[in-house]
């Protein structure tokens, strides 16, 4: 299968990266390069093979219900880009 | 045409555990913005969930109340969008194997019981707010409320009004808080209702186009917006228009909806199996445990009353629909009161005077004792009911004891001897209206029994009153 | 084959001729080497004999010295700073380095040990990798991204190993988000290989098998979700051991393929490697993919005798596709562990070829979701002018994600972040992730079933030795194709230990891969360090 031009500026967007014409065509070319090595994967017949997901075969630990964390939005907020009031600043977001 | 309305309902319950799904950071509400998001809440570079063990045992616990199959593995996936108050960029959530499936809830509408099947239930954990408060044009972020832990709970689209709708949402409300999994506090976003809602013509068995109305906090609004949305969708149809599916919102201020965002511009979430996080396995000793700690359900109890204390089943369902109340009621028979009489009294007086002062039944100034009380003094005839309704009006403001305030307020009957010799006396007084009655106009009894009572300054049964003069008057 | 190459291969056989204790110099002998290939060797500034000879000490030599009190944490810091700060301009090995902040960690090790409570590597100092996130410590991950990002926490094992007293040198240069096999994707320059400046160190731990290569630290950090240990260790002719998954803590490890993901260390020999895995590896409650084992001490079996232990020898991996000189090595390492005691059996693993495929849907997959918390929002680079890409169909929300995460990411993270939105794109996601997820299974199998006739199977690090820098630049398949030997380990969780055993083309570094099954640390190590008694090449060190 090939991507076109428009498959890659779809996905960038889905994945919030500009990207301008240059790359897209760039990335159309490279990415189609990959997803010919990617092709392999459907000549094996997986009938009634169980997906893998995990290295290893456990079943998911639980916590205590019990407050371990303080407060440490000062040190958390001083990587921040933009804070105020404590808040994370952010470009009006309107629904 | 005749059209039907079709819902079914995405309902968000807020878990009421000490700390959020994956962190350790405190769920309580009300903190100064982000000091209760820790680094795994703001997702710092390296950071990796851990499951709150009691988020899943209130999932199960949500489910074995239902009626469900409670899934023994069950799986989180990563739902994939951006957004500012989501800061890992994916919301850890269930997708195709979530922790609950299935199940039923019995309703009623009208004297109508209708039941409501439930798809599925699945953890997940809630996003961060925004305010949009001026900020230099910018809107500020706060996480507190990020990973949260949420049970999500997904009806059929069984409903087919806005009544139905409403009295879903209300008995798995009552069910939720029944169990302890959930304080139902509907204002601070505990318990947040999407329906999706769509008509068709009477009688076609396909379903129409849904839009789903998002984020509607109370019952109130619930109501409102589905019917609302039911009436556009017809008006729509009937003017040869299509519904394009669509995700909307609803303004209480308009008491309209207005579309959110389409299909065509729907995310794309990337679901995919959390690779941070191994299956969640829930074995039978777990789910025993928690069966066996399950307080007694509200359709159970409502049977209870009805075979035990023989209540109609309209008292039965009220009393049931919520713990605090059954429990009020349950006290109060306890401590010797009549059930039919408490059943009365509760939904009666108590019930109105807690509206009126916007109460909730676990703040009643007059407790189930003293209820009891009261209602004994009527069993042994010490007062009569409407005297009791005064002694109660003063018991809601003092704490003095039954007892006291019969005292006090002398609102003990007359002695029957006396209430005759009272009626003669006004039989004797008022020979024109006896003379009245007996030409054959009715109205005058009731001029009489007034007098009567009027004499005995309120202190006598009305209804001995009544026996006494009809025996006199046909002598 | 090049003429350079059989020249080198004659004078590995030369060296092979002398019993160990009598070969010449390691040092000598690759200086007469790098001079006969490639005429003369770079300029650089020799370090001083002193530093020299202080940083030439494996991990174990430098515990041991410490704990005799021969010298100080204070002092073996300083002489390591010395020589990173003599030799990091050329070789570009750290991302940053931290005088006082080294030396402050170094003094508290020397009080700790004055208090008597030293543990066995208390002041001894090692570099972290520059994706473990380290209180206070800039921590980039060889990215644009996170350029401005001091990390308010620390990772698991860089708590560990502060527990255990390791002073950290610095923070090891790495592919950007540990995706890519030669170093050359980190935004802060290539990492020069040890032996061939004209070579990459391998990747994405690159800085980290540098490092250790170059005597700029005893041992170092690093991480493995496609051969990121392996085949740099490999390529700088170092030792390095990526466990099986969940053995070492990933909570403060920035993710980039969550399911593959493992750390381990690099050091010059196993048994410095069973030192530094006893401090990283143990339960970490923080992350729920560790696993909940007792602690067992990986230098417990060093000693055992490798007699009877059967050796795997997949067809698949020696056949086409592998270079001579790396087979030739290989083979001759294997001829060693005969000698050793050990048995060859050859085995099949049949769809070696899939791990390819499988790992370019899985890993892309995890890292486009993984690395989507990068957005500008709560840390690391936000674009400065995203408004000027505000239109008709973008917002100023969708402006600030689109641009910041534009300019701050590379373009092989790029690729790998589309490509794995792609692959679990609606309409895709059964074709290619899930597909790949199954294909995982069957290659995770034939490990299993390679492991009923073997104890472990030995395998190259690499189809070829270092290949030149700029050689692959911008064409990724041909990066990915030369992970075929490491990336199924990662897709199984197995663990793998790679190992020097000469050298190749060019006179560049080759390593053996031993992969072992789950939780068989101990005997990876033990078979290692059992070579490295017999064979020098661990301890050959290039002349710089």
């Amino acid at each position: 299968m090939q991507l076109s031009s428009d498959d890659i500026r779809r996905i960038a967007r889905l994945a919030r990266i500009a990207i301008d014409e240059q790359e897209t065509v760039a990335m159309q070319q490279q990415l189609n390069g990959i997803f010919g090595v990617i092709e392999q994967l459907q000549s094996v017949n997986t009938d009634g093979v169980e997906p893998m997901s995990h290295a290893q075969d456990v079943a998911l630990r639980l916590r205590e219900d019990k407050v371990t964390e303080s407060n440490q939005r000062e040190a958390l907020q001083a990587v921040a880009p933009a804070v105020e009031a404590g808040l994370y600043l952010v470009p009006k977001v309107i629904e | 045409m005749q059209w039907e309305v079709v819902i079914g309902l995405e309902i968000h319950t807020q878990l009421s555990t000490q700390t959020k799904i994956f962190s350790g950071a405190s769920t309580a509400f009300g903190a100064e913005p982000n000091t209760q998001a820790c680094a795994v809440d703001i997702a710092l570079p390296g950071v990796l969930p851990v499951m709150n063990k009691a988020a899943v045992e209130k999932a199960i616990r949500f489910g074995l109340a239902i009626g469900a199959k409670v899934n023994r593995k069950s799986v989180f996936a990563r739902k994939n969008y951006f957004y500012p108050d989501l800061p890992k960029g994916y919301q850890i959530s269930q997708f195709e194997l979530p922790v609950v499936e299935g199940g039923e809830i019995t309703i009623r509408v009208g004297d109508e019981n209708k039941v409501v099947r439930l798809t599925r239930a699945h953890l997940e954990e809630d996003a961060g707010k925004s305010l949009h408060e001026d900020f230099h044009g910018m809107s500020g972020i706060d996480l507190n409320r990020a990973g949260t832990p949420l049970l999500e709970i997904v009806s059929e689209p069984d409903m087919r009004s806005a009544a139905e709708a409403v009295a879903y949402a209300k008995a798995l409300h009552s069910l939720v808080t029944w169990i302890g999994i959930c304080d139902g506090n509907m204002q601070e976003g505990s318990f947040r209702v999407d329906a999706n809602v769509s008509v068709r013509p009477k009688g076609q068995a396909e379903f129409g186009t849904r839009r789903e109305i998002k984020n509607l906090n109370s019952f109130k609004f619930l109501e409102q917006a589905i019917k609302y949305e039911a009436n556009w969708q017809v008006e729509q149809l009937e003017d040869g228009k299509k519904i394009v599916q669509a995700t909307v919102l609803f303004d209480p201020e308009t008491g309209q909806t207005r579309v959110m965002r389409t299909k065509e511009d729907a995310h794309d979430y990337r679901y995919f199996p959390d690779p941070d996080l191994p299956p969640l396995v829930i074995d039978e000793a777990q789910i025993e445990q928690i069966r066996g700690e399950l307080p007694e359900l509200p359709a159970a109890m409502q049977a209870r009353f009805q075979s035990v204390f023989g209540l109609p089943a309209y008292d039965a369902q009220t009393l049931t629909s919520s713990k605090a109340l059954a429990n009020y009621f349950e006290e109060t028979v306890a401590a010797g009161a009549d059930s039919k009489l408490a059943s009365n009294w509760i939904m009666g007086e108590v019930a109105a005077t807690l509206n009126r002062e916007e109460k909730e039944i676990t703040q009643s100034p007059v407790s189930s004792e003293r209820l009891a009380s009261l209602i004994k003094r009527i069993m042994d005839g010490t007062i009569h009911n409407k005297a009791a309704k005064d002694v109660f009006k003063v018991l809601w403001e003092s704490d003095k004891s039954v007892d006291q305030l019969i005292d006090e307020l002398g609102v003990r009957p007359v002695d029957s001897s006396v209430v005759e010799g009272l009626v003669d006396q006004v039989l004797a007084a008022n020979a024109a209206m006896v003379a009245e009655f007996k030409s054959g106009k009715e109205k005058a009894f009731n001029a009489l029994v007034g007098q009567c009572m009027k004499a005995a300054k309120g202190k006598a049964d009305p209804a001995v009153i009544n026996d006494l003069l009809k025996r006199k008057l046909t002598e | 084959m090049p003429s350079q190459f059989v020249a080198l291969q004659h004078r590995c056989a030369y060296l092979q001729a002398f019993p160990v204790a009598f070969r010449p110099t390691p040092f000598c002998c690759r200086s007469s080497l790098n001079n006969e290939l490639h005429g003369t060797l770079p300029t650089l500034r020799p370090a001083s004999p002193f530093e020299q000879a202080m940083t030439t000490y494996t991990l174990k030599q430098a515990a041991d010295l410490l704990a005799s009190g021969k010298t100080s944490a204070v002092e073996l810091a300083s002489d390591y700073l010395a020589r990173i700060e003599s030799l990091n301009p050329v070789l570009n090995t750290f991302i940053t380095v931290d005088r006082e902040k080294t030396l402050e960690m170094a003094k508290q090790a020397d009080a700790r040990r004055a208090q008597g409570q030293a543990g066995v590597l208390t002041g001894v100092p090692v570099a972290h990798k520059d994706i473990f996130c380290a209180e206070g410590w800039r921590t980039t991950c060889g990215s644009k991204i996170l350029d401005n990002f001091v990390s308010p926490y620390d990772a698991g094992v860089i708590s560990r190993c502060k527990d255990a007293g390791l002073v950290t040198l610095g923070r090891t240069n790495m592919d950007e988000f540990a995706m890519g096999s030669s170093n050359e994707n980190s935004a802060y320059g290539v990492v020069k290989n040890p032996w061939d400046q004209t070579a990459v160190p391998g990747g994405s731990s690159g800085g980290s098998a540098a490092v250790v290569a170059a005597r700029l630290a005893p041992a170092a950090t690093a991480t493995d979700t496609g051969g990121s240990i392996r085949q740099p260790a490999a390529f700088c002719g170092v030792t390095g051991l990526k466990p099986t998954y969940g053995i070492v803590s990933r909570y403060g490890m920035v993710a980039y393929a969550s399911s593959l993901d493992q750390g381990g260390p690099i050091a010059q020999t196993a048994e410095d490697c069973a030192l530094m895995l006893n401090v990283m590896a143990g339960h970490d409650p923080r992350d729920s993919t560790s696993l909940e084992r007792a602690g067992e001490d990986y230098t417990g079996a060093l000693a055992q005798s490798l007699k009877g232990l059967r050796i795997g020898m997949p067809k698949e991996y020696f056949g086409e596709g592998l270079s001579a000189d790396v087979q030739a090595a290989i083979e001759a390492a294997l001829a060693e562990y005969r000698k050793l005691g050990a048995e060859i059996v050859e085995i099949s693993l049949p769809r070696t070829q899939l791990a390819i495929p499988a790992y370019y849907v899985i890993a892309p997959a995890e890292a486009s979701s993984n690395l989507s918390r990068f957005d500008g929002v709560r840390y690391g680079h936000r674009a400065a002018d995203y408004q000027k890409h505000i239109n008709e169909k973008t917002s100023a929300l969708e402006a600030l994600y689109e641009q910041s995460r534009a300019e701050g990411f590379g373009t092989e993270v790029k690729r790998r972040i589309l490509t794995g939105a792609y692959v679990l794109s609606h309409g895709y996601y059964d074709a290619y992730y899930l597909k790949a997820q199954k294909v995982r299974r069957l290659l995770s199998e034939d490990f299993q079933s390679g492991f009923s006739q073997c104890d472990v199977i030995a395998a190259p690090a690499a189809p070829t030795v270092a290949w030149n820098l700029g050689e692959k630049g911008d064409d990724p398949v041909a990066m990915y194709l030369a992970d075929i030997y490491t990336l199924g380990v990662n897709l199984a969780g197995l663990p793998g230990i790679a190992h020097p055993v000469g050298f190749g083309a060019q006179g560049r570094p080759v390593g053996l891969q031993l992969i072992g099954n789950y939780f068989s640390e101990s005997r990876l190590l033990n078979a290692a360090h059992q070579f490295q008694q017999v064979t020098d090449w661990h301890t050959r060190q290039p002349g710089l």
